[in-house]
């Protein structure tokens, strides 16, 4: 007879210092990594490091909580704008350090939290197709206040974004790519072990269950409102903090780039990934880089004409999204991560049970 | 006051294609219990066909048929392909699905065709028909009046009166009974979606000439808007669909009309908070719900 | 009177998921007679009309319906064949009014001229029904619903009736009146009714055969008369 080991919820102190062991080891494979890639491919790992904040973020909204959010595009672009305001103002009063990102950062996080506390409160009081409704609606809406509030945002245009060079400590010849690669992986460790210790935690717990049954939650002494509202704004900060991350990587911000598309995204990746799962959050923050990226390969590959070439580039991705994401609803809904852990849990069934 | 009847007018003109999308809506989740997230696409796809139909032969109306006929083979297509297969176990599936669907039927379009906008001329004169001073509708407005009026009255004949439309009803409210009676239910669904979507399609042929041009996203707004709509009326409710498109035509005309065209996109939003949190239920239903 | 059977089984085992509920039923529903099938709850009653409607797929065993193996017959079609299942809680449709409900048991028929006579004879049978043909369904008294119920399956000319638990929630009286139908339809058109029934006595009343089953098997098949008189057979399975 198999004697499963009882899973008790294990005691707080060794759950973080475990996170935080896994944090540090990953960290430094990270830093070995950064040296070793070319500039362009740091870039992408650190274009998928600002992803993974916003994806981290919305697996513990919609993966745990239940609470389907169409709109995280738009907090992300809350992010970006507050970081481009504020280093184009910090540059124009003259301050121009590296403490400078740390600050905007700061104050995307901040300001992406109060948009999502928001939205957050309003969805609370939503269930199913309203919810969704709703923020599909944010998402296809805010992008449109850039324009109506032309002066400061400057419209369809955009914003260029003042971003200060890499600390003169790291020495003058420091590939930029690299510096970008550490900021935003240092976001994205941050953001998972922030992340990882909340699912650990009670109020993870109390995610779960409210995503559940709701009546059972409630009759447990689990305040579902205010759970919800608090993952809203949780999963908001992460992603005001990753789109402020990819202000500061692209160096500009317009409203095309987060368009409903960039919320569809976010939520394919997470779906893809597999719902419910930090680790699957990672390969949807991975898919979101990598799929782009074959795409313009396989349009250079098939020596179109450059019209026709854009074109396919700019919605082979789409397309391939689209139906990877019905494909893997209807199939596996667990996405990658679930059919790892199925075939994990297969391979050690059939282990235990040649040992019995 | 010259301006306030133009507005009203306009208002109910575009507030007819809103109830007739919010209609086509309100059909689905009334049969399924999905809000079909990828109807708005659908349209786009269904007014491309349209579109190459008429620059390929020069006939406005021989594309707009088109159009129609697409919409019903598309929503047949979605319903018996995709949708038939999602779990229904949870809500999310088919939410999730559908806006899979947009993604696919947006970035096929702008492989076929491009991102760019198109043009898309009305079929009729857009100015509008002055009598004396005033400023009234269109030729173009009467179109659209007459078009969705026709569809509309259409659709509830075909459902009160027919045996089609009875089947329809018995298979959308009690599947497994009608069933044992021996209706189709599963075949009864599929012509749901292509009415449905044949619905969206006329919704879409009536709009996208009033806006910049024909483009894959041309419609997201107005699904936006149809969505407030029916949550309006209700989702449960047809005649609450149409009821709560001409509302929603209406308040965004006024916004655009006093308060500039670049507020539209935000007082949708206001609006569907609004309605979100004061009535969510609709202001045609009936419903209570039970909490702890 | 045929003396071929209406509806046999052999082997019948259906169930939901991995579970069997039905563990190898051989039913014989003779034509032209009312077979009441009893037992507590849990022992595959409503599983065994789902099984032979074809709401539930049968995983083993046969059915034979007037001659023919029903097999993997689609569900929409037994009505054409006279099979016509009126489920528990009776089905009505409840945003239909009375008479769209009626009209739902002759829709599958072609000949309109045929169905819209049966519409009249079930309006005839029923007279509540015709007074209030406009009403929606969810305005109608339980008893007028299980009217309903029954009246649409009439509409559909059934040759073989499966009833479940018809008496529902309904006063004595009522139901007292729906058993008296049901004789009077057996009388009078040599329908064929199966008749599952929590309340045996109503039951016993009008049955010609009577079978009880338990965890999923029939363990008494015979004659109403022996399953009133026998005293430890009705404790044992019955209750009372």
């Amino acid at each position: 007879m198999n004697a499963f080991p009882p899973t008790l919820p294990a005691p707080r102190r060794s759950t973080l210092l475990r996170h935080l062991a896994v944090t540090a080891a990953a960290a430094l494979l990270l830093l070995g990594l950064t040296y070793g890639l070319a500039p362009f491919r740091n870039y992408q790992l650190a274009t998928m490091a600002a992803y993974l904040c916003a994806t981290a973020g919305l697996t513990l909204l919609t993966g745990l909580n239940g609470q389907l959010s169409l709109g995280h595009g738009a907090l992300m672009a809350t992010g970006a704008y507050t970081v481009a305001l504020l280093q184009n103002a910090l540059g124009d009063a003259g301050f121009l350090g590296g403490w400078t990102l740390i600050v905007s950062l700061a104050a995307a996080v901040v300001v992406a939290t109060a948009v999502g506390a928001v939205i957050g409160l309003v969805a609370a009081r939503l269930r199913g197709p309203y919810l969704a409704g709703f923020t599909l609606a944010v998402a296809v809406v805010v992008p449109a206040i850039a324009t109506t509030f032309d002066g400061v945002f400057n419209g369809e245009q955009g914003l260029g974004v003042a971003v200060p060079p890499p600390p003169a400590a790291l020495g003058a010849s420091f590939p930029y790519e690299r510096w970008q690669a550490w900021l935003a992986l240092a976001g994205a460790l941050l953001t998972m072990l922030l992340l990882a210790n909340l699912v650990r935690s009670r109020f993870g717990r109390s995610l779960v269950a409210v995503r559940d049954d709701e009546v059972a939650a409630r009759l447990a002494g689990i305040h579902v409102a205010r759970t919800q509202v608090l993952a809203f704004v949780v999963s908001a900060a992460c992603a005001g903090l990753g789109g402020g991350l990819l202000a500061l990587l692209a160096q500009s911000v317009s409203p095309g780039a987060f368009s409903l598309t960039l919320s569809l995204f976010l939520l394919m990746a997470i779906v893809i990934g597999g719902l419910g799962s930090l680790a699957g959050a990672v390969w949807g923050a991975a898919l979101l880089v990598a799929l782009p990226d074959l795409s313009h390969l396989l349009t250079e590959r098939l020596a179109l004409s450059p019209a026709v070439a854009q074109r396919l580039e700019g919605n082979l991705p789409l397309a391939v999204f689209g139906i990877t994401l019905i494909v893997v609803m209807i199939v596996a809904p667990g996405g990658v991560q679930g059919l790892l852990r199925r075939l994990g849990r297969s391979a050690r069934l059939s282990w235990s049970t040649r040992r019995g | 006051m010259q301006r306030f009847i133009f507005l009203t007018l306009d208002g109910l003109s575009r507030g007819a294609v809103y109830a007739a999308f919010a209609l086509a809506l309100v059909l689905i989740w009334r049969a399924t219990r999905i809000v079909n997230f990828a109807q708005g696409a659908m349209a786009v796809a269904t007014a491309y066909a349209a579109y190459s139909i008429s620059t390929a032969t020069g006939s406005y109306w021989l594309g707009f048929g088109i159009a129609l006929v697409a919409g019903l083979m598309l929503g047949a297509v979605v319903e018996r392909g995709v949708m038939r297969f999602v779990d229904h176990g949870s809500p999310l599936n088919a939410v999730i699905v559908a806006l899979g669907l947009v993604l696919v039927l947006q970035a096929g379009l702008g492989m076929a065709y491009g991102n760019e906008f198109r043009p898309a001329p009305a079929p009729f004169s857009r100015t509008a028909l002055s009598v004396g001073e005033l400023a009234l509708l269109s030729r173009y407005d009467l179109f659209v009046f007459a078009a969705v009026l026709l569809v509309v009255l259409a659709l509830a004949l075909l459902f009160t009166r027919t045996p089609v439309g009875l089947r329809m009803r018995a298979a959308a409210f009690a599947p497994e009974v009608s069933r044992l009676l021996g209706v189709n239910v599963g075949g009864m669904l599929t012509f749901g979606w292509a009415l449905a979507a044949a619905l969206g399609a006329l919704a879409g042929m009536l709009i996208i000439p009033t806006e910049l041009g024909l483009h894959p996203h041309a419609m997201d707004l107005v699904f936006v808007s149809a969505f407030t709509a029916a949550v309006v009326g209700g989702l449960d409710s047809p005649p609450g669909a149409v009821v709560g498109g001409l509302a929603v035509g209406l308040i965004l005309s006024y916004v655009s009309g006093y308060l500039g065209s670049d507020v539209t996109p935000l007082a949708v939003l206001v609006l569907l908070l609004a309605v979100l949190l004061i009535r969510p239920a609709g202001l045609f239903s009936a419903a209570a719900r039970r909490t702890v | 009177m045929s003396a071929e059977p209406m509806l046999q089984t052999s082997g019948l085992i259906a169930g939901y998921g991995n579970a069997p509920v039905l563990r190898g039923i051989d039913l014989t529903v003779p034509a032209g007679t009312i077979t009441a099938v009893l037992g507590a709850n849990g022992a595959g009653k409503t599983t065994l009309l789902r099984a032979l409607s074809g709401l539930i797929r049968p995983t083993g065993g046969r059915i034979v319906f007037d001659g023919v193996e029903l097999g993997g017959t689609p569900v929409e079609h037994l009505v054409r064949r006279g099979l016509v299942h009126v489920p528990q809680g009776r089905g009505v449709v409840e945003e239909l009014t009375v008479e769209e409900n009626l009209r739902l048991g002759g829709l599958w028929r072609r000949d309109r001229t045929d169905a819209r006579r049966a519409l009249a004879e079930v309006y005839d049978l029923f007279e509540p029904l015709a007074r209030r043909r406009r009403h929606a369904g969810h305005q109608l008294s339980g008893g007028e619903r299980q009217q309903l119920a029954l009246g649409r399956a009439l509409v559909a000319r059934p040759r073989l009736l499966l009833l479940d638990e018809p008496s529902l929630g309904l006063a004595p009286r009522v139901t007292a009146e729906i058993m008296a139908l049901l004789r009077q339809l057996r009388d009078d058109t040599g329908l064929t009714v199966l008749l599952v029934e929590q309340n045996v006595r109503s039951a016993l009343s009008v049955a010609d055969e009577g079978v009880v089953m338990a965890l999923g098997r029939i363990v008494v098949a015979t004659g109403p008369a022996e399953l009133r008189d026998d005293e430890q057979l009705r404790h044992a399975y019955l209750g009372f």
